[in-house]
């Protein structure tokens, strides 16, 4: 018998979705969840809507409150965000007419997308699934083929439950070797973008491979991805195993009975094959990566938490130079300089990249006992309406708040800066977002992208610090 | 949408890697669902003074002749971040209709395709030589961009090929509506369906 050509993870599920070939190297793919939320996903449907077409299968699309809305206690449908009203209005009239599911506000279900799709079994293995915001990639941590889209996208998937996309070139980055002590995802992935540049992804698929991925749970794998769209990559996944399994098993919208064997033997097949060829490949070792902070306006701006900023001088080419320093004239980091005891103003966890349980509980461990530093604004935003009930059935919301820290309701929050919300007058921020563009946060705040457990120590030191520090008790 | 066949104007020089797209289109600029009025949103930051919409005279789209810009040039990566097609919208309601640099973030590239803007990608010499006759004192300033020669001309006159995807070139071409092209397969995709569900029955089961 012929052997069947090897294939990668993703060409599995890519042909396993090809409705079509289109020619140029273009397959017209179903798309099996569309999820919206209420900042891009009111346009879609009025856009369909004006079009005089009907959403194809609304059984498919899911959508949420996260992006807009407000993160203080006791929120309505008023919003900081001036306009927010009128964004949820369109979206929530809209999803009705349609019939689209919604998680709205005091839904136990609501929270950041890329949070909940995976929470609720909306995101599993091997599905294809779209969303209107860049970081949809995160859920590829599940191994589900997962990528951002515009809002013309977005229409063309509520009218034909399909979008065309170009075959992407297929990169795998391995992780190899046991992490150190408060490495963290976030570590590995802000280090591979720092190495390779904020386009080293290149457009690509990207799996992420290795001993050390192997060894990260669901959640972690999660942060790995979300910032895969950081590198330039279309998108990022994990191939699915025994952890995934065991974190999708029982999920509200995860195959049940008979659906779940059939899927689970689906699901035991959803790997790259030992001969599949990439056209790229990464290693990556792991036990050299330290905790990481950023010290520029791009993610490839990187450093461990105790190497020095780098001197835009050292730089040969002449827009890479010109780029650092803009950067820097921005950051007012200095070069050769690290950024360990950088006084800070501001310190943030949340954001669909480190929002999670396992997030929260990591920051706590360091928080616990301590006090976050006089004049620090801390401010802790959960992912999703369960992760926040969880958090608050361990304590963890207790010792949040005595350590100083916000507590707040599930949303985007503060990981982008809409008009309205913002750090009061602290400028530096160190947070456990994706995003270090300048005024991504606020006017004027520079932005350190970090884990949450060199964030939490941070706002205890009252300047940019070192985790290793802070583990264990005071 | 219009169809993109050729244009003839003036070109900004942005020498900037990673313009991402909070630079293109700030999220507080955001604030209403309509699509239109982003002309004068577009790079809102650097733009205008802090806080105002007092023009900032050391920006380069505030300068005569760069304020009428139809081409921008950029560096790597332009419009990485995020998904918001406001990004695009803000550079046509400007009046730029082409932007050229090395590289695109994926989801810009695909939006801006997909409402008539040209993204085109040289190879980083090339872009840099456009770029440096674009900042030459009393230099040329216009370029002339052909989408269906698939070249563009230097200020200086020089010419570069370049390549762009068959159905992407077609669809800027046509301005078509692919939303009905893909409609038109509606058997194929009902077809692709009904075996899907009998293959991978948990996939439609969303109750
Ligand atoms: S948390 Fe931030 S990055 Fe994630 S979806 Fe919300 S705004 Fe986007």
């Amino acid at each position: 018998m012929p052997r069947a050509q090897p294939l990668t993870l993703v060409e599995k599920i890519w042909n396993a979705h090809a409705v079509a070939e289109l020619g140029d190297a273009t397959t017209l793919l179903h798309i099996d969840r569309l999820f919206l939320h209420e900042r891009s996903g009111g346009r879609m449907l009025q856009g369909v809507a004006a079009a005089g077409r009907k959403v194809f299968d609304p059984s498919l699309v899911f959508g949420t409150l996260d992006h807009i809305i407000d993160t203080d206690p006791g929120r309505t449908d008023k919003t900081k965000f001036p306009g927010g009203p009128e964004f949820i209005r369109t979206f929530r009239d809209g999803a009705a007419a349609a019939g689209v599911r919604v998680f709205d506000i005091g839904d136990p279900s609501q929270g950041i997308v890329h949070v909940i799709a995976p929470e609720l079994g909306v995101a599993q293995p091997g599905l294809t699934l779209v969303c209107g915001d860049s970081h949809t990639c995160t859920v590829g941590g599940l191994g589900a083929l997962a990528w951002g889209i515009g809002v013309t996208e977005g229409e063309h998937v509520l009218s034909t439950q399909c979008l065309a996309a170009r075959k992407p070139t297929l990169l795998r980055v391995r992780f190899e070797g046991r992490l150190g002590p408060c490495v963290t995802a976030k570590d590995l992935i802000l280090r591979l973008i720092g190495a390779h540049g904020a386009r080293g992804g290149a457009g690509a698929a990207l799996e992420f491979a290795g001993s050390a991925v192997r060894g990260l749970s669901c959640a972690a794998r999660m942060t790995l991805c979300n910032m895969a769209v950081e590198f330039g990559a279309w998108t990022g996944i994990v191939a699915p195993d025994d952890v995934t399994i065991e974190f999708v098993h029982g999920r509200r919208f995860a195959p049940k009975g008979l659906d779940w064997d059939a899927a689970l033997a689906w699901w035991r097949t959803l790997r790259s094959d030992d001969e599949a060829a990439f056209d790229r490949e990464i290693v990556v070792d792991a036990p050299a990566i330290e905790p990481q902070v950023t010290w520029g306006t791009s993610s490839e701006q990187s450093v461990g938490v105790g190497e020095p900023v780098p001197s835009p001088a050292d730089l040969a080419d002449p827009v890479a130079r010109a780029s650092a320093e803009k950067a820097l004239r921005y950051t007012e980091a200095t070069p050769a300089r690290p950024l360990l005891g950088l006084p800070i103003g501001a310190a943030f966890i949340g954001s669909c990249t480190n929002s999670r349980i396992e997030d929260l509980r990591a920051a706590a461990a360091i928080l616990e006992g301590r006090k976050v530093a006089a004049g620090v604004t801390a401010i802790c935003v959960p992912g999703s309406t369960a992760v926040k009930r969880q958090a608050e059935a361990e304590g963890l919301d207790q010792i949040f708040k005595e350590a100083g820290f916000q507590w707040r309701e599930a949303g985007c929050s503060l990981c982008f800066y809409a008009g309205g919300d913002s750090f009061g007058p602290a400028r530096r921020v160190i947070t456990s977002t994706n995003r270090n563009f300048e005024n991504r946060q606020g006017p004027g705040v520079r932005s350190h992208l970090a884990s949450p457990l060199t964030v939490a120590a941070s706002a205890v030191a009252g300047a940019i610090a070192d985790p290793r520090r802070y583990v264990g008790h005071p | 949408m219009t169809p993109f066949l050729r244009l003839e104007g003036v070109a900004a020089p942005m020498p900037i890697d990673n313009v991402d797209t909070d630079a293109i289109i700030p999220s507080r600029e955001t604030q209403s669902v309509v699509r239109t009025g982003y002309g004068e949103k577009l790079f809102a930051n650097w733009r205008y003074r802090p806080g105002t919409r007092e023009p900032d005279p050391a920006f380069v789209l505030n300068q005569p002749p760069f304020d009428q810009a139809r081409i921008l040039v950029a560096a790597r990566n332009f419009g990485c971040g995020s998904s918001r097609e406001a990004a695009v919208w803000a550079l046509q309601q400007f009046g730029i209709a082409c932007v050229i640099a090395e590289s695109f973030g994926a989801i810009f590239r695909n939006n801006c395709v997909r409402n008539g803007l040209l993204p085109v990608s040289l190879s980083l010499p090339e872009v840099q030589r456009l770029l440096d006759e674009l900042q030459k004192a009393g230099g040329a300033r216009r370029m002339d961009v052909d989408l269906e020669a698939c070249r563009v001309r230097a200020p200086g006159g020089a010419e570069f090929a370049f390549r762009i995807g068959a159905l992407e070139r077609e669809m800027l071409l046509k301005g078509a509506d692919e939303i009905a092209l893909t409609l038109s397969r509606r058997a194929q995709i009902e077809a692709f369906r009904d075996r899907d569900r009998r293959a991978r029955p948990w996939v439609y089961a969303t109750a």
